[in-house]
């Protein structure tokens, strides 16, 4: 016990470059391409993360314009319906799955750790898998589509028509894989930001002074962990279905084919807040640097984060209101859908009590933000709409659903996350976007977006439906189909000025401080890009906006060892420390698990038996994950 | 930034025990969804009974032998489960060791008789919407007991291993024990749904 | 302003269409329409005003040093008044939508029962008769008296199919194994253009059908001559027609009654002449779009179950003389 208490070398005992050489060596990744495939640094990984979802985003937005293309005009003979059915199915998914999803769990990734003042995310090996496994997902599904076998039966894949008698071929198959490994990676995360955010948060952060947007990202996880294994549920019935025969969704047999969609929707609509949540949550932690003044109404902020969370199980059956359901069921469903407005509510005159307290700065994150206000709440108000009963029976599966829902997710979480990733772009990269491109890309992208969207409003209550490659030239929406068209130019010319932007500034943004927003949160106290080991020394924090409190110091922990990867585990309410723990070091092991996953994936869209022989290069991979290899970290 | 020391935490452990542990909160949530996806399986049999005219479609109730056998055993196990977690907590390495091959014998005894239980449904996976349901709720359930039982294997060689005697395998072996139980209490409804509801 | 000018043109155009909610000439659609009108207005203005606090917040001039903490009490006035209002304002919407609903429940008299078999990708009409032998079939149209209650019976033969005719009621789905009910009632004698609203595969675009509202004399005659065997047809070209459509493969996928064609996978053809479209709404009948359709189905509506039937010129007139015949 002496002997190893003398070889161990604690922060206290070194000066600050010393102890930054020490922490180096024992949290950097190891050069080389296996280095680059084992790091488990949460920042490295939410990083490909994030870009692999931004070209997942750029690939989606181009199948947008192909549909927009071949809209423009009645009876078009640009793409055949069979490549046009691809194409929808493919937005839809890979919007949803690929792109809206990951990318908001990557910035989970990133920033919860950062947030909470902690050296890596808990569990950062399952990190490391989480990510090739969604890789591998999004290739499948690509891949399918290059080969003209990509799913056609829509991103929510009713069955029969994605069943075994009206879905040939493996297009169905594939959509249903494709799920499964989004969601796995996704269920990986969520566990990762539930044990990080109870367990790893820096000592003092009690529950209240956690910043909101980790507990956003809490609340996304919780519901991904409740929600997700519906949709692995439904994917995987749904291949039994085909594969092996069961009857789960055939009327004949005693299945039914509105179970899938109970169970799809009971996932469906979680989904949304899974993705908007983490979205109010960006603009609850943004908008108060930007006015340079705490939020106001912290506590009834984080109630409206839980309570919208406990609502989103209760509304499921609004997707489902035009297929005959008892009245009384469908009144309960109107009640739930339209008392979601009222967290939404609460959240949006928080916001604007802040703004009107505090003295905004337009800086490009905030013109992002004022654009969300604008925009989210018209699509809240028509999501209020669709949550009528009767009303819905008029505009269901129309373009006003259309654009309601492009209202909620482009205006309600994507223009939070472009806001993000211009506010937290430097502190990733160590430099500053320009102010200049990115005026022209909100304005362009603000604009766009409305002339692009909200014409379909008026299009759907025309009666145009949903999911038609084509339509006759008497029908009265060709001048209206063609206006939309046009204006999606504008807006995917919004998207490309950002993307301009984001690579320019990469290489020649202007060098970013530790704090060039004069921020409060935790990530603002260290470097950036921040260093593998995230802190020099774990902060200790004693109040919510830990960085206006006290400004130029930051109060920290000392004592931690610098030659294992070690943390602080603290107490979940009141964040007392408990323990000085080991975080996992790097390891190809995620990456051969990963691949071994993938492997018995694909198979088993054609063999059953691939469970069985495919589940078997999974568990060496996992126990050559486990087995412990004698490094300082397994000490206790 | 300035930096000031507020804390100094070189007193603390080296590893975080018990609830403490990020390990413990991982399993917890993994259980939990889990949880999710037996009470949503569950559900969908209720559901699909509610739709039939007779349920079971067809067939009579599955026998009650080989599922009852089962479900003595699987609540049996959880003493010398109970034992094995205490001994862990007690870092009592010969007695863990002993427990743990007692409880892969007892992982493995229940996949013999949960081998009877899919003949006494009466009923194949793809006559009808009652054997999808029921084949893949005991499916789903197996697979529990044989990841755990894999899983205890794995650690049975790890702590008869030079790296056995660390408080970490310890804490892996109650996460172990934890995972089990939730195994065992996750089959009782299962069981009540299964062989008792088609008799009601 | 630039939403109010967009809106404009639009809502005068969307009146003349024949397929839209706002368009509204039937029973349910009207009061539906009533309720779409009540609700967007009622959202505008919540809308304007959230806009209104919006940019007072962003543009008004003196503001309060950020550690003043005077400002507190009166923001969490404001805030509570303001999510009061959205509870009061979601209450008021949803009691409306449940009165709304209450006017559109089933109704007790009927005088006309439809069953309609959605299928990939058209409409087959049954009208249900207390005799069987006076029910009769006709596909992707439909004819109703005006002002009467029609109750329309919804079943799907393959995969799930939407029955929409936004200006006469809301949508309900076709679901395999499951029967669904519906009530149409037109106010004004018109046509009113229906369409799949449920997307059921490559042809979901094109699976429209026809509602036409007539009044109770000309509805009884149409039915009249919907239920009688169509005579035998006059002109020579016609009648060699008919020989080519028994010989070939047509009638083994379509019935024409009083002959020996009697397949049921296609739709029944006993008066397609008297039909407005052909194709599920794809084209205006005539005997040269009959022609084209007979002669490449494939290329007009890819993917649909008519099979290419080798014909040669002269057939084709023949046959699409015959089908133009069949009124």
């Amino acid at each position: 016990m002496v002997e190893q208490r003398l070889s161990v070398i604690a922060d206290t005992d070194l000066d600050r470059a010393g102890l930054e050489r020490e922490l180096e060596k024992t949290w950097g990744a190891q050069p080389g391409f296996w280095g680059m495939i084992a790091t488990v640094d949460h920042k490295v990984i939410a990083r490909r993360y994030i870009v692999t979802a931004f070209v997942f985003l750029i690939l989606g937005g181009l199948l947008a314009l192909a549909m927009r293309l071949q809209l423009a005009q009645p009876e078009a003979r640009f793409i055949n319906p069979d490549r046009y059915n691809q194409i929808f199915t493919m937005h839809g998914s890979n919007m949803m799955f690929l792109f809206a999803v990951p990318v908001m769990e990557a910035m989970a990734v990133y920033l919860v750790p950062l947030m909470v003042g902690t050296r890596n995310i808990a569990f950062p090996r399952l990190n490391a898998f989480s990510y090739w496994v969604f890789l591998a997902g999004g290739i499948l599904l690509w891949l399918a589509f290059l080969l003209d076998a990509a799913p056609d039966v829509g991103w929510f894949a009713y069955v029969p028509l994605a069943g075994p008698e009206y879905g040939a071929g493996k297009r169905a198959d594939i959509w249903a894989q494709m799920i499964t490994f989004t969601e796995l990676s996704a269920l990986a995360i969520a566990v990762e930001i539930v044990v990080t955010v109870f367990t790893q948060r820096a000592p003092g952060m009690s529950l209240d002074r956690i910043p909101l947007l980790v507990w956003a990202m809490l609340v996304m996880a919780f519901l991904v962990i409740m929600a997700m294994p519906a949709i692995m549920f439904a994917s995987s019935t749904l291949i039994m279905d085909r594969l092996v025969g069961t009857q789960f969704y055939n009327p004949a047999e005693g299945g039914d084919a509105l179970l899938w969609q109970h169970v799809f929707w009971f996932f469906g609509h979680p989904e949304v807040y899974i993705i908007f949540l983490p979205a109010v949550g960006m603009v609850s932690t943004i908008l108060p640097t930007f006015v340079q003044r705490p939020v106001f109404g912290y506590l009834p902020l984080v109630m409206a984060l839980i309570a919208t969370g406990i609502l989103s199980f209760g509304l499921w059956v609004h997707h489902m209101f035009v297929v005959g359901l008892p009245r009384l069921g469908e009144s309960f469903f109107t009640a739930s859908s339209m008392a979601i407005a009222v967290p939404a509510g609460i959240q949006i005159f928080c916001w604007l009590a802040t703004l009107w307290a505090g003295r905004p700065v337009f800086k490009v994150p905030m013109l992002f933000i004022i654009g969300f206000i604008i925009t989210f709440v018209i699509g809240g108000l028509t999501g209020v709409m669709v949550a009528s009963v009767p009303f819905d029976t008029q505009v269901h599966d129309t373009y006003f659903v259309v654009a309601h829902f492009h209202y909620v997710l482009i205006g309600g979480a994507v223009y939070p996350l472009l806001a993000a990733i211009y506010y937290w772009f430097p502190k990733m990269t160590g430099r500053m976007m320009s102010e200049i491109l990115g005026r022209w890309a909100f304005w362009l992208i603000f604009i766009g977006f409305h002339l692009t969207f909200f014409p379909m409003h008026i299009l759907g209550l025309q009666g145009m439906p949903r999911r038609i490659y084509t339509y006759q030239p008497e029908l009265p929406w060709g001048g209206l189909n063609l206006f939309v068209s046009l204006s999606s130019v504008m807006l995917a010319a919004g998207f490309l000025v950002f993307f301009i932007d984001a690579v320019r500034s990469c290489v020649h943004g202007p060098k970013a401080g530790e704090n060039p927003w004069n921020a409060p949160t935790l990530e603002w106290a260290t470097s950036s890009p921040p260093p593998s080991y995230n802190f020099r020394s774990i902060p200790v924090v004693e109040d919510r906006n830990p960085l206006w409190s006290r400004p130029g110091e930051l109060t920290v922990a000392a004592g931690l060892r610098t030659d294992r990867r070690e943390l602080l585990v603290t107490s979940v309410v009141e964040a007392l420390p408990h323990a000085r723990e080991s975080s996992a070091p790097q390891s190809v092991w995620p990456f051969w698990a990963a691949i071994a996953t993938s492997i018995m994936l694909i198979w088993s869209m054609f063999s059953a038996w691939a469970v069985v022989w495919g589940s078997m290069p999974i568990a060496i991979a996992l126990i050559g994950w486990f087995w412990p290899k004698g490094a300082p970290e397994e000490e206790s | 930034m300035k930096e000031r020391v507020a804390l100094d935490v070189s007193h603390l452990p080296l590893h975080a025990t018990g609830t403490a542990s990020p390990t413990w909160w991982g399993t917890c949530a993994f259980m939990l969804i889990e949880a999710s996806g037996f009470s949503l399986a569950i559900a969908v049999y209720f559901y699909l009974m509610s739709l039939a005219p007779i349920w079971p479609i067809d067939v009579p109730p599955p026998d009650l032998r080989a599922g009852t056998v089962l479900t003595a055993l699987l609540v049996a196990s959880v003493v010398p489960n109970m034992l094995v977690s205490r001994w862990a907590r007690q870092r009592n390495m010969w007695r863990v060791r002993v427990g743990l091959v007692v409880m892969s014998v007892t992982g493995i005894v229940p996949l013999v008789f949960r081998a009877y239980e899919f003949p006494a449904l009466h009923v194949l996976w793809d006559d009808n919407a009652y054997g999808s349901i029921t084949w893949t709720i005991l499916g789903l359930h197996t697979t529990h007991i044989l990841t755990d039982l894999v899983d205890t294997l794995v650690l049975t060689c790890l702590m008869f291993s030079r790296h056995g005697d660390n408080a970490r395998r310890y804490g892996d072996v109650e996460d172990n024990c934890l995972y089990w139980n939730f195994v065992v209490i996750t089959w009782l409804p299962i069981y009540a749904c299964l062989y008792w509801v088609p008799r009601l | 302003m630039k939403r109010t000018l967009l809106l404009l043109p639009v809502i005068l155009s969307g009146c003349a269409g024949v397929q839209s909610a706002l368009d509204a000439q039937g029973q349910s659609a009207i009061l539906l329409r009533n309720l779409i009108f009540v609700i967007v207005i009622v959202c505008s203005i919540v809308w304007l005003a959230v806009m209104a606090m919006l940019f007072w917040a962003l543009l008004r001039r003196d503001r309060p040093k950020p550690e003043d903490s005077r400002t507190d009490k009166p923001m969490q006035t404001a805030v509570i008044a303001a999510v009061a209002a959205t509870v009061v304002i979601i209450t008021g919407l949803t009691v409306a939508s449940f009165y709304t609903t209450r006017g559109l429940g089933p109704v007790p008299d009927v005088d006309v029962t439809i069953r309609v078999r959605a299928q990939q990708w058209w409409w087959q009409f049954t009208y249900e008769d207390r005799e069987p032998v006076h029910a009769f079939q006709t596909a992707n149209e439909i004819h109703i008296p005006v002002g009467k209650n029609v109750r329309v019976l919804l079943e799907s033969i393959d995969v799930i199919h939407s029955f929409w005719v936004p200006s006469l009621a809301g949508k309900q789905d076709l679901i395999p194994g499951r029967e669904n009910v519906l009530t149409l009632r037109a106010e004004k004698p018109g046509f009113y253009r229906g369409q799949c609203a449920e997307f059921c595969g490559l042809q979901h675009s094109h699976m429209a059908f026809v509602v036409i509202a007539e009044d109770e004399q000309n509805y009884r005659q149409w039915e009249a001559t919907q239920r009688a065997t169509p005579s035998e047809p006059r002109e020579a070209e016609a009648l060699a027609g008919k020989a080519v459509f028994m010989a070939r493969q047509c009638s083994a996928c379509h019935t024409i009654r009083g002959t020996q064609a009697t397949g049921i996978s296609g739709p029944d053809l006993t008066h397609v002449g008297s039909r407005m479209t052909i194709g599920a709404g794809l084209m205006e009948n005539s005997r040269g779009s009959l022609a084209a359709w007979i002669a490449d189905p494939q290329t007009l509506k890819p993917g649909n179950s008519m099979p290419l039937v080798p014909l040669s010129a002269q057939e084709l007139r023949q046959i699409s003389a015959y089908m133009e015949s069949l009124k």
